[in-house]
């Protein structure tokens, strides 16, 4: 079967503005975001991981222009969103739809479930306004709910029914791209499980694509196809989930996969610590931007780039920005603590 | 691994209980948790959100809110039962001889002292240590935790600190005065899993080189499988399973525990499909009559509805609450729980035919 492109994001840029100084000039950027380029396919789970400050929210963001982004098109089937007006832009919402983190926070207190899912079937015209109630109905059971729950407010219901509603609000337009946004992080496990179990029966029925951005490596592991690992505003490994699980090749992966705790106490491994904090996007390290904690680097990582490749032992569609994969790989380069 | 062998008892909690009185009546935060810590051991205390984990650590220390109050119970500490001190001697107790760190270091730290003057302070207080003395101790002991250039760090305010370094400096200080126990509530949830990973190898080393015992309270298993001797597992204000660690993963017994690995997702091995808890928590103020986890169990039956079960010890010290390890069980003999077998104590109520 080919794969559809559904999404394509390319040299996607998002720098915010520092204002300082007496006149309130911009005197700096964060590069929240800096030149990056992907591509999502009709029906896949694509997770993009990484620690605090990496840009993974920043990016789901500017994919939805909820923030403009800086430079960079974002093409979804063929039209490029970044270059839309805001009223042609707002056609597209139907389409690419957002779950966020805290289901405390994202939906209106004051509003009824039955409203908050109807207005947005009101704003998007997706059905006659007599046929809507009947649909969030419908949607609260496809979620997990009861329909007479329609008419309560949101904290009549417990987090991860929240979180429930926050899905029934993003499938009420029909959308084909689902951004979840650390969409189960802040669910406890049991009910966690309930969530994400739940994802993956909403993708097969409505055959729907989802972008997951999430720092748990187990969540991402369980729910996607393929996985993208930022550092500091950059890619540094995209690979299929089990290329990137299996045979990590970008050595912030690797750390970051050590450093997971295991939840079995016989399974004791290797540990990569990583020395010292991310630096600041400010003003990132040059070269690699992994250099300052790397223990491979070398004069060349402090001044170089490295740009996302394919080495001869990866996988076609495994790439990772590291210019001593094979030196790694052999044994010939040594980490150095 | 036995807990009730010649190890030395620290700290013995029994049947503690916590009650917080709210305009819609009084929740009982804490009902009955028991463990024991032993000397240099490190003991996990884990439960989701609600489970009173993190109020079990504060009733040890009585830093309660105004509203709260242990109402029943016992905290034995080399013997003697804290709670019948005074509030000046659990005083010289705290900070000195059981210390705490605290899951957001920006908002445990006070934000107008420097990082020196806030460790100096438990060294003049509790050691009687001149100002120039603990203000040297203080140097050390950021050295100690790992903080580079530590005479120039100990000038700076938290503000000027990154997540991972407040923590380190929670940690030096909660040092300060050499701790039988430390007590550590949520310590790196706030935290990058790669800073994680340095404040967990810190805390070990400590450990190991300070001869401390260790109470960590955490929602995390992984966190739990790597740092813990024994683990108490939480829920709805009660202690339901506690033994060793390599028992409580391999061999859970509990119905709660047992759906808990099965619904965490994990990235060390491929899974096919998570095994949810159905339902939620209950809630404190509509606790079920019965055992707790009864409405959500697979296995419930009338009796897990109408009575609670008691935290029974078995032959190797581990502890469960839960009515199919009783005699009094009256399901099926082989009890099926997410996918596992579990063998009933009573033989159950209908007889197993041999083959």
């Amino acid at each position: 079967m080919e794969k559809q492109e559904l999404l394509k994001v390319e040299g996607l840029k998002q720098y915010f503005p520092i204002k300082g100084g007496f006149l309130g000039r911009t005197v700096n950027h964060v590069k929240a975001v800096d030149d990056i380029s992907f591509t999502i396919y009709e029906g896949e789970t694509v997770s993009i991981v990484g620690e605090s400050g990496c840009g993974k929210s920043t990016t789901g963001r500017a994919i939805l222009r909820l923030e403009e982004p800086t430079e960079g098109k974002v093409e979804f089937r063929g039209v490029d969103l970044a270059g839309l007006s805001k009223r042609d832009m707002r056609k597209y919402r139907k389409d690419l739809q957002i779950i966020f983190q805290d289901p405390y926070a994202s939906i209106n207190p004051r509003q009824t479930v039955a409203s908050v899912l109807t207005e947005a079937m009101d704003i998007q015209k997706v059905l006659p306004a007599n046929e809507r109630r009947g649909r969030a109905e419908e949607l609260l059971e496809t979620v997990g709910l009861l329909p007479y729950q329609a008419d309560r407010f949101p904290h009549e219901f417990s987090g991860g029914q929240r979180q429930r509603i926050g899905i029934a609000r993003a499938l009420s337009v029909n959308p084909q791209l689902i951004i979840c946004d650390e969409a189960v992080s802040a669910l406890d496990v049991s009910i966690q499980a309930q969530v994400l179990n739940l994802l993956e029966e909403l993708q097969d029925e409505f055959k729907l694509t989802y972008l997951f951005i999430s720092h748990d490596l187990g969540v991402v592991r369980h729910i996607s196809d393929r996985i993208i690992v930022m550092y500091l505003g950059k890619i540094v490994e995209i690979a299929d989930k089990y290329s990137l699980f299996e045979n990590p090749k970008h050595p912030y992966t690797k750390a970051l996969l050590s450093a997971i705790p295991i939840p079995d106490p016989d399974k004791k491994k290797e540990r990569i610590v990583l020395r010292g904090d991310v630096p600041s996007p400010i003003d990132p390290p040059s070269g690699c931007r992994f250099h300052t904690r790397c223990p491979y680097a070398t004069e060349k990582c402090q001044v170089d780039v490295p740009e996302l490749r394919t080495a001869s032992s990866m996988k076609e569609g495994h790439e990772a920005a590291c210019h001593y994969i094979e030196e790694i790989e052999s044994g010939e380069k040594q980490p150095n603590y | 691994m036995s807990i009730q062998g010649t190890e030395d008892i620290i700290l013995e909690v029994k049947n503690l209980q916590t009650i917080f009185k709210t305009d819609t009546g009084d929740v009982r935060a804490v009902d009955g948790v028991s463990f024991k810590l032993p000397k240099g051991k490190t003991i996990g205390i884990v439960g989701e959100s609600g489970s009173g984990k993190s109020i079990t650590s504060l009733s040890i220390l009585q830093l309660l809110a105004s509203n709260g109050k242990i109402t029943n119970g016992e905290v034995l500490y080399k013997g003697d039962d804290l709670l019948k001190l005074t509030e000046n001697q659990m005083r010289k107790l705290r900070g000195n001889e059981i210390s705490m760190i605290f899951q957001e270091p920006m908002t445990s730290l006070n934000p107008v002292y420097t990082v020196g003057q806030q460790i100096s302070e438990a060294l003049m207080l509790h050691q009687n240590m001149s100002k120039k003395d603990a203000f040297i101790r203080s140097v050390e002991l950021l050295q100690l935790v790992g903080i580079p250039s530590p005479d120039k760090r100990v000038k700076n305010y938290p503000f000027e600190l990154s997540g991972g370094m407040r923590q380190r400096v929670m940690i030096a200080m909660s040092l300060a005065c050499d701790p039988e126990i430390l007590v550590a509530d949520e310590p790196t949830t706030a935290l990058d899993v790669t800073i994680q990973a340095q404040i967990l190898e810190l805390i070990k080393e400590l450990q190991d080189r300070l001869g401390m015992s260790v109470i960590f309270i955490t929602h995390d298993l992984g966190v739990v499988a790597e740092t813990c001797d024994y683990v108490a597992v939480m829920y709805a204000g009660q202690v339901v399973e506690y033994s060793d660690i390599r028992t409580l993963f391999h061999q859970p017994k509990l119905p709660y525990t047992i759906g808990l690995l099965k619904s965490l997702p994990r990235h060390d091995i491929e899974q096919d499909k998570l095994e949810p808890i159905k339902g939620n928590v209950p809630s404190p103020h509509e606790m079920p009559v019965g055992c707790r986890f009864s409405p959500r169990c697979p296995a419930a039956t009338d009796l897990c509805r109408t009575k609670m079960p008691q935290l029974e010890t078995d032959e190797n010290g581990n502890q469960v609450r839960c009515w199919i390890y009783t005699d009094e069980w009256t399901g099926e003999a082989e009890v099926d729980i997410y996918g596992e077998t579990r063998i009933a104590k009573s033989g159950g109520a209908k007889t197993v035919l041999p083959d």
